[in-house]
């Protein structure tokens, strides 16, 4: 997973002012409104309003968190792009084709091929076994009885089920029956990757646990990637770029260093506010020019690297210690009294100071 | 006083009470009072609905039709052709199974003639054997459940066999295989279309509230008349009785499946069909296979009924033995009524939750093992019956078919059972009977022909005002309007009187059974399990063990409401008062209650909307049971729909008399909903 979002000429997901309003008179409040929407007097017409004119791009390989507590519109949002829902007004862009004017067998043909998506409640049939419930995909797709059986048999090793391939959904646990959520949305091999707030309804030693398994999967299979979640922790620790919304609004979609050190709304702000800066921030927003005459520890370390991970190495080495980018140029060193500064000292003075 | 009275919902009721007393000792019987008795501005409807029956059936929409019998065409009336084939169609299926199970010619006829069939002796289908009908069904329960299920059916099965009700039985369950599946299949179809259209459940909704509390009796006199009279009219007035069970059961189902399984569907690149057929239905399986399980018990239950529009088996026999007060024999066949049900229950709920192997590599052999398991049962019954043939030289052959009524038969020792009782308890029961009929029921009675209508009208508006407002009053008065222009007021008192006290005393039991059944998990089980073995037996089957003791009187029928109507009451208590959460009984200990503030400030108030509910099927159950009753002689309105039946110009009657039983029970339906409804909202388990 690289850090910075990667611009390529083609994004695999776009949204072009996507709107998504609730109640009978959707359609000719949004016409009259003339494009700016008013939550409040949406309200008054008796219209909710879901997602409010979000714009935004995902690229291929990237894992884009949609952040927002219960009520911002984040789950809609993601229904309208993998239209589970009919957004109002917008274009929403997959691989360039405008899947809200697709064709019902179109859409198929393309959930068929390329998407796949997690619940939060996982969502399993009850009727079928593991393994019947991870071969669905396949199975209406049109495969085999055999072949997608053993596809799903291999999927089943994927997420570590083996063993309880003909158990039932009700027979397994959370964390289990999630598993088997993950599996079925991977059985097509899909490009792009769909999640519904998929740890929340797991206990937090399990979601843990899951998160890792997430990370893990998503270092070998490289999807790009709409992750919904409530949970900020969670979104900081898994996310290439976050963006958080708010009412249907979404305030801010940056990286999750750059939202912790510049939150663009006070919403944003109080979020960020109890995060500890050094599970965040990579090395470099620490860094100082490297001055190649001092004196400098035999210890590396690289600008990529999470704070909390190196500091104990760095504050131990007694002396500066050289940043090197991803090549292994050095391009900055770190010290001692600038790092426990940002780890002990008031936090907004940290982050005042990189941001001068 | 005004806002007071607006705000006390008790003293609403001591008002309403007061006024309707009044009433009704000012009032008294006259002719020409409209106050006592309303004018029968209705009377001519049933004999308009005759008139329109008979139009539709003869005259509208007149078709040509090729007659092979005369070889011409001939004009004949559209609808008549239609319920004719749909008729003949049906006849023909439940001709093919019988046939397949118990042989004969009609199959063969269909496809050649009867003059043919005369002419060529040999064309005829053989029955299977007995032991070999015996052995397919347990090899079926063994390969879709297992031994347990297997050993239950060959028990069943057997017993049908050896008591001499095989050829009866297989009557029966040749006409339930028929109308079980067409009864399944449509509540699917309706339960479905209803889930995907609003504007088709709003239409179901009020038909299947009619169809469910409208008496069976009243469905078969409009069945006879389209369809005729045979095993086909027995099966449609069957599948339009069991379907509404369905109907309700699968969209409940489907509506009941979280959003997220369907959305899961979708995304797994569902198209609309595999959407319904591979999610939905499936997810909702749980509700749908409870529907699947009341049709197959409501089909039972229609056995007896049917087979008074000419249905033929076990519900044929039953009616005669009952007339005839045979009580062993009635016995007999109602046990193999009762085993009928619960082996297709069980077959087919095991058949819904089979699991399949996709890993096992099978062999030819093991692949098709219960195929060859059934050739070779199928090998041994023929050759067992074969060997019959020598051993059983004169009379019947026992390996083949058991001939009706000649088997072992305990009915005599049932008899003798009867007998004794009568002798022994004859001045007791007599007594008691007496006192009974003279001191409760006929005073009970009495007072009830003797309110005037307008107090009817006012007590039952009044409670539906003070429950549900405006709305619920209407309802109510709309549902009364109808059954007192009818010349039948007096008889549906009668039948509201007997509906009364049943529903009181089973109201009484049940609540009572149910309360001290809850105080413990072991005794709400087994209670609840007891439940569900009595709804199982079909309704009929009540009336046995009554007439045994009680003779033809109203406290047999009475007691048999009673049974039958006691079980929702029972039911609904033991399951909201075990439904009340446990931090509420943590926090009543905490409070310090005892076990009795606990049951009186805590669980009851909270369980009492349930409760409610389960009085509501009571009344269902006892208006239902009011109407059978008639078979056994009351004088209401059942006696009359029964009358009808036999009726050439019944169709009108047997309609709104039907009619009129359904409106009794939804008017209480009404109130009793809407209240129970607004107490759970308030209670926060809407």
């Amino acid at each position: 997973m690289s850090v910075q979002a990667k611009t390529s000429a083609n994004p695999v997901i776009r949204c072009e002012s996507v709107y998504k309003i609730f109640g009978d008179n959707a359609e000719s409040m949004m016409k009259s409104s003339g494009g700016v929407v008013d939550a409040a007097k949406f309200q008054e017409a008796g219209c909710i309003v879901g997602v409010n004119n979000a714009s935004f791009e995902v690229h291929e390989g990237e894992l884009l968190i949609i952040m927002g507590l219960s009520g911002s519109g984040k789950s809609t949002l993601l229904r309208c792009i993998s239209r589970l829902t009919d957004s109002t007004a917008g274009n929403i862009f997959i691989e360039g084709d405008d899947i809200t004017k697709m064709k019902n067998r179109q859409l198929i043909k393309l959930r068929r091929n390329k998407m796949g998506m997690v619940f939060q409640s996982f969502a399993l049939l009850p009727h079928k076994t593991v393994l019947e419930n991870i071969a669905f995909p396949l199975q209406v797709k049109g495969i085999s009885t055999q072949d997608s059986m053993q596809r799903a048999k291999e999927m089943v090793d994927l997420v570590s089920l083996s063993g309880r391939e003909n158990y039932f959904p009700r027979e397994l646990s959370g964390g289990q029956q999630q598993r088997v959520g993950i599996a079925r949305s991977l059985a097509i091999e899909p490009d792009i990757w769909f999640l519904d707030e998929p740890f929340s309804a797991l206990d937090p030693l399990i979601r843990k646990e899951m998160q890792d398994e997430f990370l893990r999967l998503q270092n070998s299979l490289n999807k790009t990637i709409l992750f919904v979640t409530h949970d900020f922790d969670e979104a900081l620790r898994l996310a290439d770029r976050i963006a958080i919304m708010k009412d249907g609004i979404i305030e801010q979609l940056d990286t999750p260093a750059n939202i912790v050190l510049n939150p663009a709304t006070e919403y944003v702000r109080k979020f960020t506010e109890e995060v500890p800066r050094e599970k965040v921030l990579k090395i470099e927003t620490v860094m100082d020019a490297y001055d190649p005459n001092a004196s400098m520890s035999d210890l590396q370390v690289s600008q990529d690297a999470i704070i909390e991970t190196v500091a104990e190495s760095v504050l131990n080495a007694g002396k500066p210690v050289a940043v090197t980018d991803n090549s292994g140029q050095i391009v900055g060193a770190v010290h001692a009294p600038r790092l426990i500064k940002m780890l002990f000292g008031n936090h907004k003075a940290a982050a005042t100071e990189q941001a001068a | 006083m005004m806002d007071r009275l607006r705000e006390r919902k008790p003293l609403q009721f001591l008002l309403l009470i007061v006024v309707f007393l009044l009433m009704y000792f000012l009032i008294g019987p006259s002719e020409n009072n409209w106050l006592w008795r309303l004018p029968p501005l209705l009377k001519e409807l049933p004999s308009m609905i005759n008139s329109w029956v008979n139009y539709l059936m003869f005259d509208w929409w007149p078709i040509e039709v090729y007659d092979p019998d005369i070889e011409e065409y001939e004009e004949k009336p559209l609808f008549g052709q239609i319920t004719r084939s749909i008729s003949g169609f049906i006849l023909f299926l439940i001709e093919f199974i019988r046939e397949l199970l118990l042989g004969g010619v009609k199959t063969i006829v269909t496809f050649t003639s009867w003059d043919w069939a005369t002419e060529n002796e040999w064309a005829r289908w053989p029955a299977l054997p007995w032991t070999v009908v015996v052995g397919g069904m347990a090899l079926l329960g063994y390969a879709l459940s297992g031994i347990r299920l297997a050993i239950f059916v060959t028990l069943a099965f057997t017993y049908i066999a050896v008591f001499g009700q095989w050829e009866p039985s297989m009557k029966t369950l040749s006409f339930v295989l028929i109308a079980a599946p067409v009864s399944v299949l449509l509540g699917l179809f309706l339960g479905v279309w209803a889930y995907k259209s609003k504007t088709v459940e709003a239409v179901l909704n009020p038909l299947l509230n009619v169809a469910q509390i409208m008496p069976h009796f009243a469905y078969l006199i409009p069945v006879m008349v389209f369809f005729g009279i045979g095993d086909h009219a027995g099966a449609i007035a069957t599948v339009i009785f069991a379907t509404p069970p369905m109907v309700r059961l699968t969209l409940l189902g489907l509506k009941k499946v979280p959003p997220e399984v369907g959305e899961a569907g979708r995304m797994s690149g569902c198209t609309d069909r595999q959407l319904l057929y591979k999610v939905l239905i499936p997810s909702a399986r749980r509700d749908i296979l409870i529907g699947v399980n009341q049709v197959i018990m409501q089909c039972l239950a229609m056995v007896v009924i049917a087979s008074l529009i000419g249905a033929k088996g076990l519900g044929n026999d039953l009616l005669i033995a009952l007339n005839r007060l045979r009580i062993g024999t009635a016995l007999e066949i109602g046990i193999c009524i009762v085993l009928l049900a619960i082996v297709l229950d069980r077959l087919s709920l095991a058949w819904a939750n089979k699991q399949t192997d996709y890993f096992a590599d099978l062999s030819f052999k093991e692949r098709h093992k219960h195929f060859i398991r059934f050739l070779m049962v199928f090998a041994g019954g023929v050759v067992l019956a074969i060997m019959g043939s020598f051993i059983f030289k004169e009379g019947f052959n026992y390996l083949y078919l058991i001939p009706h009524n000649k088997g072992i038969t305990t009915a005599d020792f049932w008899q003798a059972g009867v007998d004794w009782v009568w002798d022994t308890f004859f001045y007791s029961l007599k007594v008691f009977n007496e006192w009974f009929i003279v001191d409760v029921l006929l005073p009970v009675k009495k007072a009830f022909l003797g309110m005037p209508v307008i107090a009817t009208f006012t007590l039952m508006m009044g409670i539906g005002y003070i429950v549900g407002g405006m709305r619920s009053a209407l309802i109510v008065g709309g549902f009364l309007l109808f059954i007192a222009l009818t010349e039948w007021w007096d008889r549906a008192l009668i039948t509201c009187y007997l509906m009364t006290m049943a529903v009181l005393i089973s109201g009484s039991i049940g609540i009572i059974v149910g309360i001290i059944c809850a105080q413990s998990q072991a005794a709400s089980r087994f209670m609840l399990t007891v439940c569900d073995t009595f709804q199982t037996f079909p309704s009929f089957i009540y009336l046995i063990p009554v007439m045994m003791l009680f003779g033809v009187t109203d406290t047999s029928v009475l007691i048999a409401i009673v049974v039958y109507a006691t079980i929702p009451a029972a039911r609904y208590t033991i399951e909201g008062l075990r439904s009340v959460p446990e931090a509420l009984h943590d926090a009543g200990s905490m409070s310090g209650v005892n076990r009795w503030q606990r049951l009186f400030t805590i669980e009851l108030p909270l369980s009492f909307p349930h409760m409610a509910l389960g009085i509501n099927q009571t009344v269902v159950f006892a208006l239902a049971m009011v109407i059978i009753g008639a078979m056994i002689g009351t004088d209401d309105l059942g006696q009359l729909i029964l009358k009808s039946l036999s009726d050439k110009e019944g169709v009108g009657n047997g309609l709104v008399l039907g009619f009129c039983v359904a409106f009794i029970g939804l008017a209480v339906d009404q109130i009793i909903r809407t209240w129970a409804n607004q107490r759970k909202a308030a209670l926060g388990m809407a």
